[in-house]
């Protein structure tokens, strides 16, 4: 990552160079539309996974404290997502919550206590109509054409307008260097530095090349993901036959996450 | 002109010394942030924008409200603002120039604030906002400027210049306008959701900006030879009075569709600034301290006799600047925020590196202050008027 940076660092000031004027340059990037190029690319290998419209639902009658733990554990670790002690600067790409509070508008006083606490995994919606793409000031959030909402976290100059904008919580921010909180470094995917936003990405680097998603692969079955837009999938199927809620479907963004209950 | 800012008085040079002062305490506290990151500051991952926006939020305000002395001046021909039109101009620039460095202390990345002109995107609110905050900035340096440096030629200001002076009227509506859509426009923050966003910002800006001319014109007359006018002075008591009871009842308005209505949502946040939630209630005091300023405030500009006398004028508008300065400079971001998207309340309040920061932010803007302020009142100190504002030059 260091190195991306200092690479990157080094085609600016170079291209600054050449036409003297840092105000020329930035013209030369505009006019040329190069923006939209790196925005929409991403990799198709041999054996990428592929989708029109990813979504991932979550079976909360099959989720217990190991299964959700084992989940954290996998999706953090892999993507070394730092350990924070302190709620104020904590990064968490998926976590739990309780049903009470995960949905909360659908509370009720004589809700059963085991409903109320029932514990639920939380993470970004990778909506349809994503209010944190809609803000950013910079494209460094974006969301792909097979729905996944991404982070750039390159350009990224962290005004934070994006967690304003999530009306899930989704997003976490590098308030500090978030490396020395980082307990084992996971050599293959990089670390983030300082003053930057980030969030589940659907592991979008796993299905590049032919793998689930990492909490999928070890929630023993509570996580389903799949294509929306193809009617055979497994996960219209599911939800076909299931009823599934979202998380404050009223507010338009359309969150791909279901919960089946 | 600029010559001018480098003759003055001890007590002027002390002013600006001092200044210099908390300008390089702050820009010490901002190496370390920039070395550690925002982790310096109060804010939290639930509470993402805190006193640095809320103070950007506000100067927002009192950039615009430079127009609530150009317009009378230009499109009525209102003479009595004839004087003081360069004093409320000279005050949009430095409350630019600090909003926008109070974005960029907030940036977790400064280095790559030029990503926003690099990869313009239109469907964000921010990049309008750095559009008409840069426009308004360049229109009223060219305007200030153009119309004091004729004035010191004592001959009217060039004909070209008028439309640049309409323009700029016009525009300075759209900076707070843009500055409230970046909040209006954000589903689930409940207290921020409401279409009288921006109609509450405009108020609540010519409300504050024209209290804070009335003390400026105070200072001026005191420090300098250069008298604004007592009718200029109570003019724009007047025009404060008025916004000042316009943005009092928006927020009645706003509690009224809250808790008439009982949608938990849209009162939690009210509730949470106004009495505390689920036990939290860091920011109660502020809010009643920020009621009792709006009160005085109110009291005494909209009572003729207390409005008149000087010594009450000058504590009412001290009184309604700092209660819209709690109000916006604070409560509104932290507000918007509380309770998180899970119901939950999570605080914040800044730390004193983060005041430290913003106090040099602030002390900067009023460096710039004094010296375009000193530049014009040396002009208009050679300058004399006479009861029907036509100048009378004496030199
Ligand atoms: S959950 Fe939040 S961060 Fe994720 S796509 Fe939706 S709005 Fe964006
Ligand atoms: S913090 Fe980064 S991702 Fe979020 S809106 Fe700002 S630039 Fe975009």
């Amino acid at each position: 990552m260091n190195d991306i940076d200092r690479r990157k660092f080094l085609k600016i000031a170079g291209l600054g160079a050449l036409f003297g004027l840092t105000g020329l340059s930035m013209f030369e990037v505009v006019t040329k539309k190069h923006i939209e190029a790196a925005v929409e690319k991403y990799k198709i290998l041999p054996n990428t996974l592929t989708a029109q419209r990813w979504a991932i639902a979550i079976d909360l009658k099959k989720l217990d404290e190991k299964i959700i733990n084992d989940c954290i554990q996998a999706c953090h670790s892999i993507h070394n997502v730092p350990q924070i002690a302190m709620q104020k600067e904590e990064i968490k790409w998926i976590w739990k919550e309780t049903f009470e509070h995960a949905f909360y508008e659908m509370e009720y006083p004589y809700m059963p206590e085991q409903m109320k606490n029932l514990p639920v995994l939380v993470l970004c919606n990778h909506c349809d109509n994503p209010a944190c793409v809609r803000v950013c000031p910079t494209k460094a959030t974006f969301k792909r054409k097979d729905g996944i909402v991404m982070m750039d976290m390159h350009r990224c100059i962290g005004c934070r307008y994006c967690m304003a904008a999530c009306p899930f919580g989704a997003r976490s921010f590098n308030w500090r260097d978030p490396r020395p909180f980082i307990k084992e470094e996971n050599s293959e995917y990089p670390t983030r530095m300082k003053g930057v936003v980030e969030k589940c990405t659907l592991c979008c680097e796993r299905l590049e090349i032919g793998k689930p998603p990492a909490c999928v692969e070890v929630s023993n079955g509570a996580i389903i993901y799949g294509d929306l837009a193809n009617p055979d999938s497994e996960i219209r199927k599911i939800l076909a036959t299931n009823y599934a809620i979202r998380r404050k479907p009223e507010l338009g963004t359309n969150p791909c996450v279901y919960y089946l209950i | 002109m600029l010559e001018y800012a480098l003759k003055g008085s001890k007590r002027y040079w002390t002013w600006v010394c001092f200044l210099l002062v908390l300008i390089g305490i702050g820009f010490i506290a901002y190496l370390n942030q920039f070395q550690v990151g925002l982790g310096i500051t109060g804010m939290s991952r639930d509470v993402s924008w805190g006193f640095y926006i809320g103070q950007f939020t506000f100067l927002v305000g009192v950039a615009a409200s430079a127009v609530t002395v150009v317009l009378p001046y230009y499109f009525h021909n209102w003479k009595k603002y004839g004087r003081i039109a360069v004093i409320g101009e000279f005050l949009a620039i430095p409350a630019v120039l600090m909003c926008m460095l109070f974005i960029f202390v907030d940036l977790g990345q400064p280095m790559r604030v030029m990503n926003v002109l690099l990869h313009p995107t239109p469907n964000s609110v921010m990049f309008f906002d750095m559009v008409v905050l840069s426009g308004y900035l360049i229109l009223n340096l060219l305007c200030g400027w153009v119309v004091l440096g004729s004035e010191r030629k004592s001959a009217p200001p060039p004909t070209w210049i008028k439309p640049f002076l309409y323009i700029a009227i016009c525009w300075a509506p759209s900076i707070h306008i843009v500055t409230a859509f970046l909040y209006q426009g954000l589903p689930g923050r409940h207290y921020w959701l409401t279409a009288i966003m921006a109609a509450k910002f405009l108020s609540s800006a010519f409300a504050s900006g024209p209290a804070l001319l009335v003390l400026l014109c105070m200072i001026i007359r005191k420090f300098t030879k250069f008298d604004p006018g007592k009718e200029a002075i109570q003019s724009l008591a007047k025009t404060s009075a008025y916004f000042l009871i316009a943005t009092i009842l928006f927020y009645v308005f706003e509690v009224f569709t809250a808790f008439y209505s009982s949608i938990p949502g849209h009162m939690a946040p009210i509730t949470y600034l106004f009495s505390g939630l689920d036990g939290f209630t860091k920011l109660v005091p502020v809010m009643k301290v920020c009621a009792v300023l709006v009160a005085i405030g109110t009291i005494i500009l909209v009572t003729p006799p207390l409005r008149k006398w000087e010594v009450t004028l000058a504590i009412g508008a001290l009184a309604t600047f700092l209660g819209m300065w709690l109000e916006k400079g604070l409560s509104l971001v932290v507000g918007g925020f509380i309770p998180n998207p899970f119901e939950r309340v999570f605080e914040y309040w800044p730390t004193l590196q983060e005041v430290l920061i913003a106090l040099g932010v602030w002390s900067l803007g009023f460096f710039i202050l004094t010296i375009l302020y000193k530049i014009a009142t040396t002009v208009k100190e050679k300058a004399v008027f006479d009861k029907y504002g036509q100048k009378q030059i004496i030199e």
